[in-house]
């Protein structure tokens, strides 16, 4: 079964959330679990769990489950990214992309990155 | 017949010259109107490049006056203006510059019983503001006025750069954050931090958008344009949604309201962490700065923990104490006790963070140790106790 390899940016101060880590690679098998679990077993490859292709919005779920350092509601809310962050997709607004639904592909380029207020 | 005064061939010679500008180009400049709001760290920059370039008319508007610590970023204000209005401030060195330039210097906050009035009278607007229910309400005015929002943001190292209400499609700020952010998540330039030539770049490229779209020489894609000034590259452009049907602005639907509480709407005033710091507390739980310049001098052992980020506690510290920054002390605060039973005094700048180290401090230890915070932090120890002592 196929791993996928992405490159994972944080800016505008989500880094501070992730270790003040500014970039990461993350590896997902390219199937994951329908029930949207992150933990070790589940994405095992012969874990009888129900799969579907790795999405955005599982890789969300996966950095708060896996690398978030800080409170989670500092980058999740309601199953999705707090209001004030912007995902991008290879340099696109991820809306264009199909928001969380957005299959995830090898090497794709993932950044999250706060709204700045200050001037 | 020329439409230009004739000393401007020789001001503008070398923009005029370019091809995209030209004469007419010149002509649009000198026709064009923008009003700047915010006269800081991005507003500084933004109107001087708009001054230079011979835009005939600019509204400065800023109701904050100039303080020394402006000075790092917010190159139009000097010394000599402190105290002054930023409007007032920026016009004057505005003037100096370009005298031919028409400037409205105005004084007041911009709300929302006052924008569209105030912004009316310009072509283009500038967000160059640090907060945001102001963000919001330029943008909801824009859209109503029917008229481009260059949007500049900046904090510690990282800008970020926008044109909203622009072109056939293009998003307004509602479009691309129809929520605000949690307020705790908010943070201003005193509390994060902000670097003088990260402003100052995002400020200079606020005022070539503006004139870029007053030339028509602006492609009307909807980007957004992240500044990282210790990245590589430092410069990343992303393409942006186009407007949102369900937009409560911009959309098929509009429904703001025009007295639409802002402040309230994005989570409340923020907070006044001076004023907060300075709380007395429970008995016997806050310290004032003078009780501890007596424990101090009286020679008896006690022990004190500064919560402050490393790099704060690095630029200035009370002899003997210790830097144990706030995250690393709430992750395992009864390591932070040493075995022996002195009075520990815990500090911060402002006597916030060390209220709460205080708090987790108590919450664990056994026995006779009295922990306590230092009311108004190191900024009343300096204004109270030691006026060497640096304030920040
Ligand atoms: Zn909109």
């Amino acid at each position: 079964m196929s791993q996928l390899s992405l490159k994972v940016e944080f800016g505008g101060g989500i880094e501070l959330l992730f270790s003040k880590k500014h970039t990461i690679t993350v590896e997902l098998p390219a199937l994951v679990p329908t029930d949207d679990s992150t933990d070790d077993q589940s994405l095992m490859e012969d874990t009888a769990k129900e799969k579907k292709p790795a999405n955005l919005a599982y890789l969300v779920l996966y950095l708060r489950d896996r690398l978030l350092t800080e409170r989670a509601e500092l980058f999740v809310e309601n199953g999705t990214v707090r209001p004030g962050i912007l995902v991008l997709v290879n340099d696109t607004d991820w809306q264009l992309e199909g928001e969380g639904d957005y299959e995830l592909k090898d090497k794709d380029n993932i950044v999250f990155i706060s709204t700045l207020h200050g001037g | 017949m020329s439409a230009l005064p004739l000393l401007d061939y020789q001001r503008y010679g070398r923009q005029m010259i370019l091809d995209g500008i030209g004469f007419p180009g010149q002509v649009k400049l000198r026709k064009a109107s923008v009003a700047v709001v915010g006269a800081g760290g991005l507003g500084c920059p933004a109107l001087q490049y708009l001054c230079a370039a011979g835009i005939g008319r600019i509204g400065i508007i800023d109701h904050d006056r100039v303080e020394l610590s402006n000075l790092q970023r917010q190159i139009l204000h000097t010394e000599e203006t402190i105290g002054l209005h930023k409007a007032e401030s920026a016009a004057r060195a505005l003037k100096s510059m370009n005298s031919d330039v028409l400037l409205d210097v105005q004084t007041v906050a911009v709300v929302a019983d006052n924008a569209r009035e105030l912004l009316a009278p310009y072509d283009i607007l500038l967000d160059c503001t640090d907060n945001v229910p102001t963000r919001y309400l330029l943008s909801d005015t824009a859209v109503a006025l029917g008229k481009p929002l260059v949007s500049g943001a900046a904090q510690k190292f990282e800008g970020q750069l926008s044109v909203f209400n622009y072109g056939a499609n293009g998003p307004c700020y509602r479009c691309l954050y129809p929520t605000p952010p949690p307020r705790e998540t908010v943070g201003s330039c005193a509390e994060l931090g902000i670097f003088g030539v990260v402003t100052g770049t995002i400020g200079n490229l606020q005022a070539l958008e503006t004139i870029k779209i007053i030339l028509g020489l602006h492609d009307e894609t909807p980007a957004l344009l992240i500044f990282s000034a210790l990245g590589t590259p430092p410069f990343r452009s992303i393409k942006l949604r186009s407007k949102k049907e369900s937009c409560l602005a911009c959309g098929k639907s509009p429904r703001i309201p025009s007295s639409t509480d802002y402040v309230q709407f994005c989570g409340g005033p923020a907070p006044d962490w001076v004023s907060l710091g300075q709380s007395s507390g429970k008995a016997n739980q806050r310290a004032k700065v003078e009780e501890l310049r007596q424990a101090i001098e009286s020679g008896v052992e006690l022990s004190i923990i500064d919560v402050r980020p490393p790099t704060e506690f690095g630029i200035c510290q009370l002899p003997g104490s210790r830097n144990i920054p706030l995250k690393a002390l709430l992750e395992d605060p009864k390591k932070c006790i040493d075995s022996g039973t002195e009075p520990v005094y815990v500090v911060c700048r402002l006597g916030n963070d060390s209220q709460i180290a205080a708090k987790a401090l108590r919450s664990q230890i056994e026995g006779e140790i009295t922990v306590k915070d230092v009311i108004g932090g190191l900024q009343a120890w300096s204004k109270e106790i030691d006026p060497s002592f640096p304030i920040y």
